[in-house]
């Protein structure tokens, strides 16, 4: 078979079924593909090829098995995952050689469901970044221009699934992370419903706000994945007990998008969008209403408190959370010290890298006495406002639609000196993880001036996922698409 | 909201680090930017809101109260920096 590497999860895992073409085959390309363009995008922390294949021979072997949609398929998974094959770092030196004992649910999952998992990726250090440039390991880079970051912090799941290294990667999403880089890169990537999938293995950065989702070429390879990873786990108490639809079904039920209403919020399409990002949204727009949508404007009267929200909530979970980092349990650990109190203070010090710190302190910093109602209740109050917000938008609309970012893929370098404006750049992502509702980003198509990927968000009401994935393969149907990257020779 | 050097100094004691006088010095000017950007919050009268803190709809998941052993002990114990057959060993508490 050719172009093994171009076709889709669905097409891959078609032919491994039919047996048209073995898994061996399937992984070898990938790992090809691994050694041609690895050098260039930084996208993988670890991968064992070796075992894969040794793995991939057995199942030729055995041959397919009908009930597992992804038997034979390659992916990554972000290194933030736990892995009993793999170590996981989550970016960060502290975790430098941690060999978890336990795997992660969804990795399980994924597993059960027949997927080869070839590696980890490259992500900003406990997912703490919008550029993968927050990685204590290596900086990433963007298959469409290899000068400009993937997004983060799921950059390196990102750039490899846009380089067909992979046919998916599983990322997570705090404030943006899947939905950002997916953009940066030219690919799908969903954040489903805080609850739907579970976080059990996942290690944990703002409990409240930490979503796993998947990151693919198409809108219905993220389908599938999210019927193999989706539903209730007793590992994870805030994992939902609703039934899950079949995503992949869901998505034949719609062809047109004819009797629903597409809610633009005037606040998010109004100002600090680049003319390239607006131009290529618009024409997202556009393509929904050919397609039968009925667009409508929609107010969100809180949007523009939504980063100052974010980030307080978001750091005052990270610095509990990122409390477990001592030097005792797991990771490494100053030597020199001679007493308790000096090894934590050494080890954190030495091991976490500056944004990780930053973070922990502002965190510390408005939990502390005399801060938290000032800082921490107030950001949690207008997280209710903002919840509000979306609730009562979807009583007049059933999606909403929103740019990603205010401009395509920036610079290595570019704005990683001034924290403030990097968190800035999340203007559009983070409000979703505050209410906790579904979102998906889908390729509109290039930028008119940088030639890079724009991406458009459709979000929809909680657990309303099927809806976001819907809409999203009628306008995948439309747009012209963005092709193959452009960067990568 | 000026954020002063000792007040940096302060907030690293909490959190466990332990940071060069340059880095506080830089973390100062950095925090006064970002909480002085997290302030225009108090531009909105909040009173009466319930805060919300998280979006689950779980409350209090209950399960019966029963042992059961997961992980073996020398497994969980290899993850650690320093350990012996039964202990994590740490520098002297005391």
């Amino acid at each position: 078979m050719k172009d093994i590497i171009n076709k889709s999860l669905l097409e891959i895992s078609k032919s491994l079924q039919m047996r048209q073409i073995k898994v061996r085959e399937v992984v070898e390309a990938c790992f090809d593909r691994i050694d041609q363009t690895e050098p260039k995008i930084n996208a993988l922390l670890c991968m064992d090829k070796e075992s894969c294949l040794s793995r991939a021979l057995e199942m030729d072997k055995s041959g397919p098995d009908p009930d597992k949609p992804l038997w034979g398929v390659p992916i990554t998974v972000k290194d933030v995952f736990c892995t009993k094959e793999f170590p996981t770092t989550c970016g960060s030196k502290i975790l430098e050689n941690f060999q978890p004992c336990y795997e992660a649910t969804l990795v399980e999952k994924l597993k059960n469901a027949g997927a080869v998992i070839l590696g980890k990726n490259n992500m900003d250090e406990f997912a703490m970044g919008s550029s993968t440039e927050n990685s204590a390991y290596k900086n990433s880079r963007n298959p469409w221009n290899l000068e400009c970051v993937p997004g983060g912090s799921s950059g390196g799941s990102a750039a490899s699934v846009a380089a067909g290294q992979c046919f998916a990667s599983v990322g997570t999403d705090t404030g943006g992370s899947i939905r950002q880089p997916a953009a940066f890169c030219g690919i799908t990537g969903l954040k489903p419903t805080y609850g739907r999938v579970s976080r059990f293995g996942l290690v944990a950065f703002g409990s409240s706000l930490d979503q796993a989702g998947p990151m693919t070429r198409t809108v219905a390879d993220s389908a599938l994945i999210m019927n193999v990873i989706s539903g209730h786990d007793p590992k994870d108490s805030t994992s939902a007990s609703r039934p899950v639809p079949d995503f992949l079904a869901a998505l034949e039920k719609r062809q047109d998008l004819k009797g629903m209403r597409i809610g633009l919020p005037t606040q998010y399409w109004m100002e600090g969008l680049s003319p390239e990002t607006l131009e290529s949204c618009r024409n997202a727009v556009d393509a929904a209403r050919d397609a039968g949508a009925v667009i409508v404007d929609v107010e969100m009267p809180h949007a523009r408190f939504g980063i100052a929200a974010y980030y307080i909530i978001a750091m005052a979970e990270a610095s509990s959370n990122l409390a477990r980092y001592d030097g005792v349990k797991y990771g490494v650990r100053d030597k020199s010290s001679a007493d308790l109190q000096e090894m934590y203070r050494k080890t954190r010090s030495r091991a976490l890298g500056e944004e990780v710190q930053r973070r922990i302190m502002i965190g510390t910093y408005v939990l502390s006495a005399g801060y938290y109602d000032a800082y921490y209740k107030k950001a949690a109050q207008i997280r209710r406002l903002i919840q509000q917000d979306y609730l009562r938008v979807f009583e007049s609309c059933d999606l909403v639609c929103a740019p990603v970012t205010p401009s395509p893929a920036f610079k290595i370098g570019e704005i990683i000196d001034d924290p403030l404006q990097m968190y800035l750049t999340d203007i559009f992502t983070t409000s979703l993880n505050l209410a906790g509702m579904p979102g998906m980003t889908i390729p509109v198509g290039l930028g008119r001036d940088t030639g890079l990927p724009v991406g458009v968000q459709l979000i929809a009401p909680a657990f309303e996922e099927a809806l976001t994935l819907q809409a999203g393969q009628v306008m995948e149907n439309a747009l012209p698409g963005v092709g193959t990257p452009t960067g990568l020779g | 909201m000026k954020i002063t050097r000792e007040e940096v100094a302060r907030i690293a004691d909490l959190a466990r680090l332990e940071l060069k006088e340059e880095k506080v010095e830089k973390f100062a000017f950095q925090f006064s930017d970002i909480i002085g950007y997290m302030d225009k919050m108090n531009s909105l009268d909040t009173s009466g809101v319930e805060p919300l803190y998280s979006p689950s709809e779980n409350r209090s998941v209950m399960r019966e109260d029963k042992a059961k052993k997961d992980y073996r002990r020398k497994d969980l114990l290899s993850s650690a920096p320093d350990h012996d057959e039964e202990y994590l060993i740490v520098p002297k508490i005391l």
